[in-house]
């Protein structure tokens, strides 16, 4: 990056200064297709050799003994317990709310997840079924909804607005969108830019506030680390909370290097200008040692700042209950089995 | 508590099975050696590890006799299939003890066991695994049919790696059918001396290998040896300078692998985030105790802050302390001298006036150890863009072009290695056409492989070492094929003659 812009300190979530400003300064000008190219094209490039290797080196940290005990509360506590099925119902969202509510019904001690993560239409549900632990509710757990015709993203703007108008409207504290992948792999930036502008402004609420808003840039369709990289910075500039890997219905989801990577933008956004953005791995990490290798790579990329619930996240479903074995295991020094957490 | 400050996870030493006192490995079997004895310590720690004999003139005649004795008997007689097979079974013994070798090796030299465990080793397998490959392929070495072995080869390794240096000598000379008197270094001879229990393990002839302990003295006495056949060295180029006056004139091949000061090259369209880790990886690899390290930054003046601010946050993040906690990125100087040496280097940097930045990490108590430091704004006429420091110590330099670059990365007495960092393929091939040094990375920094020839231009030594050119230096071509091959050559040239005459 040829910007010099000193870091303004950490902005908090609720007086962060205007993202379009912030961009603005960075790319050098309007937020034009044109303004877009000549900045994505112009960051450094990515070495997919190099940043295999640095993420297989971060994966080989011991994690051990209190530490270890510490990075599986953490985890659960970084979890948006997630059901994105058509075969979803209102029974099977509450099922999971009360999950996420009660991780491990034989230890209180155990922290709540982040959040659900549910459809849209499914919102309701799971905001009734967190009851008093929805952040909404004077808890803890937020609820999140996928929209903008999730996961493909094919359906027109005007749609894809509606449906997250539909999912705020219904009391969804985040939406997770999924970017155009179709227009930016044909190198329309500014449609995707555009797309995501008009999704934030989409997750304002009556009140004035917003929905947080996560990117997901499924880099599993965009296949090279250096578009992974590009997608990472227009979810950055347009006004994205957080940045995110995948829907979880295209393989290869989230891997370590792809996470390392749009780590490694969000630190540099955070250098620039001194706000900090989350980044949410998700599909593909199904257990306690896969998780524990983010936490570290996220410690030692963007910082340790980063391991809360603001700024990182783990989309997952099976991942839950192998966490809780784990504590299990650390708690009473024997491994329990299947039957000793919940199913959903 | 911070995450980052994670708990510790030391490897268990218990893998270990460590004797009192170590002898000489002469033919076959440990002998008590004539010199005196002397300790060798955790530099982690300074805590006495074992006693090592040390061998005095008789023992390295001894040796060397029971090299001859077992090549002149045994092993150049030998088919290559059955050498080949010796050299499998060493490198899967390797892998059966990889963890113990791996304990054994951090223990005795202070490297960082992710490193030992990760690198080291599982190269010392791949090593032998391809040389025995090459044992009864002999004849496609690129030195015609039935090349011949040696003889005895003297060879004395360095302490840097210690038993990745023993792999790097004993595999090529024992494929090629050479029988071997090895001298490890005075401060780690530990896992060489594991190693010998491994060649028993094996089955090996006696005297096929011979390792020998002792300081500078006893790699003297060896290398001066009448009978010996082939002198391998690496290590310092004083000491490599030596040898070859002692050799010269004698009929002893020589192959010196010595020091390095590295040109770490840096464009400004390079990717970004991998270069600084190939910067981290090329200096503060191993403690920087890599005689190819990229011990010069060489970085475009254009992106020369923002690469110095990047590299700063990332070395704020590298962990030193303990060589045995699997967490341990940096750790400990191999010895005293060599600690004394590196302040000494970076004293004299400072007063030269280049700008000293140190990592902020805390030191331990014992043991020996140096920060990573960077030297920035360092002019090519500073001592510390000239000499090698050996240590974790790095020097920044800037150039405008590409042209300057390559002066600037020529501009040493020594030429090991160099390292390229560019997203522009063209710049790559253009740029490693025009650089000096034996080794050239691009995109990467310090990587091994058996398979990839490794040695220097100018100071930094003669021969090659790995790869077929790596038999090279343990073959001659067989006496009659090689008269043969030269009348042949004499009669193709008549006829070229012949046929041009009637045109």
């Amino acid at each position: 990056m040829t910007t010099e812009l000193s870091p303004a300190g950490t902005a908090s979530f609720r007086d962060r200064p205007d993202r379009r400003s912030l961009a603005r300064d960075v790319v050098g000008g309007e937020l034009t297709d044109a303004t877009l190219r000549g900045f994505l094209h112009g960051i450094p490039g990515v070495d997919a050799v190099g940043l295999e290797q640095r993420a297989a080196a971060l994966a080989t940290r011991s994690i051990k003994t209190t530490s270890k005990q510490r990075a599986l509360d953490t985890i659960i506590s970084l979890i948006d317990l997630t059901t994105l099925e058509g075969a979803d119902t209102p029974g099977k969202v509450r099922s999971l709310a009360a999950k996420a509510v009660t991780p491990d019904p034989a230890d209180p001690s155990c922290p709540r997840v982040a959040a659900v993560c549910v459809y849209g239409d499914m919102v309701p549900y799971a905001i009734d079924g967190l009851g008093a632990a929805h952040a909404g509710h004077g808890g803890s757990v937020n609820v999140a909804a996928v929209a903008t015709a999730f996961p493909s993203g094919r359906a027109s703007l005007r749609v894809k607005l509606a449906d997250t108008a539909d999912a705020v409207s219904a009391g969804a504290d985040e939406i997770d969108m999924v970017i155009d992948r179709g227009a930016f792999l044909a190198g329309r930036y500014g449609q995707v830019y555009d797309e995501i502008v008009a999704v934030k402004d989409a997750c304002r609420r009556a009140d004035g506030s917003s929905a947080h808003l996560k990117v997901i840039l499924e880099t599993g369709e965009l296949n090279t680390y250096d578009n992974v990289r590009k997608a990472s910075w227009l979810g950055v500039l347009a006004g994205g909370d957080f940045i995110k890997t995948s829907t979880g219905k295209v393989q290869p989801a989230a891997t370590l290097p792809v996470t390392l990577s749009m780590l490694e933008v969000v630190r540099d956004w955070h250098r620039l200008t001194g706000e900090q953005i989350g980044v949410k791995p998700a599909g593909g990490i199904r257990n306690s040692k896969d998780a524990v290798r983010y936490l570290v790579t996220v410690a030692e990329t963007a910082g340790e700042d980063w391991l809360r619930p603001e700024l990182f996240r783990f989309g997952a479903s099976s991942l839950l209950n192998d966490v809780l074995l784990q504590r299990q295991k650390m708690t009473t020094g024997h491994y329990s089995g299947p039957d000793y957490v919940t199913v959903d | 508590m911070s995450f980052l400050d994670y708990a510790p996870a030391p490897e268990s030493r218990a893998i270990l099975n460590l004797r009192e006192s170590y002898g000489l490995f002469i033919d076959g079997g440990f002998v008590d050696g004539h010199g005196t004895n002397f300790a060798t310590i955790s530099p982690a720690t300074e805590e006495r590890i074992a006693t090592v004999s040390s061998a005095d003139e008789q023992d390295v005649d001894a040796a060397v006799a029971a090299a001859r004795r077992a090549h002149d008997t045994v092993w150049s007689r030998m088919s290559g299939a059955d050498r080949g097979k010796y050299l499998f079974r060493i490198a899967r013994l390797v892998q059966e003890r990889a963890r113990e070798l791996a304990v054994a090796e951090s223990l005795d030299n202070g490297k960082p066991i992710k490193e030992s465990r990760d690198v080291d080793v599982p190269l010392v397998a791949a090593w032998f695994f391809y040389y025995a490959g090459w044992a009864d392929k002999l004849d496609y070495a690129g030195l015609g049919a039935s090349p011949r072995s040696l003889g005895v080869a003297a060879q004395v390794i360095p302490w840097n790696f210690p038993l990745l240096m023993l792999a790097w000598k004993i595999a090529p000379a024992l494929a090629a059918g050479n029988t071997v008197v090895l001298k490890p270094a005075e401060t780690t001879p530990l896992s060489a001396l594991i190693f010998a229990e491994i060649l028993r393990q094996a089955d090996l002839p006696p005297g096929v290998v011979n390792i020998i302990t002792g300081a500078g003295e006893t790699g003297r006495l060896l290398v001066n040896h009448p009978d010996v056949d082939k002198v391998a060295f690496t290590g310092s180029t004083a000491v490599g300078r030596e040898i070859a006056r002692s050799v010269a004139g004698t009929r002893k091949k020589v192959t010196l692998e010595l020091g390095g000061k590295a040109a770490n090259i840096v464009f400004d369209d390079a990717p970004i985030d991998q270069a600084i880790e190939g910067i981290v990886n090329g200096i503060f690899f191993n403690q920087g105790h890599v005689c190819c390290a990229g011990s010069r930054l060489l970085v475009q003046e254009n992106v020369h802050d923002e690469v110095l601010d990047r590299l700063k946050n990332r070395l704020s993040t590298l962990r030193l302390g303990d060589p045995l906690d699997k967490n341990t990125d940096i750790g400990a100087i191999n010895s005293a001298e060599q600690l004394q040496r590196i302040r000494e280097l970076s004293d004299i940097g400072e007063q030269e006036g280049a700008e000293r930045w140190t990592a902020d990490c805390a030191i331990p108590d014992r043991g020996f150890w140096f920060a990573p430091t960077i030297f920035d704004n360092v002019s090519t006429s500073h001592r510390i863009a000239r000499e090698e420091i050996f240590g974790p110590v790095l020097s920044v330099l800037t150039f405008r072009t590409p042209a300057e670059a390559i002066t600037k990365a020529n501009n040493t007495p020594y030429g090991l290695s160099a390292g390229i960092w560019t997203d522009k393929g063209s710049r790559i091939l253009a740029v490693a056409d025009k650089l000096r040094a034996g080794v050239i990375w691009a995109n990467t920094f310090n990587r091994f492989d058996p398979a990839s020839p490794f040695g220097g231009y100018k100071e930094s030594g003669y021969g090659r070492e790995g790869g077929r050119h790596g038999l090279a230096g343990y073959l001659a071509p067989d006496a009659r094929a090689a008269s043969n091959a030269r009348i042949e050559a004499a009669g193709t040239t008549t006829a070229k003659t012949t046929k041009g005459a009637k045109k």
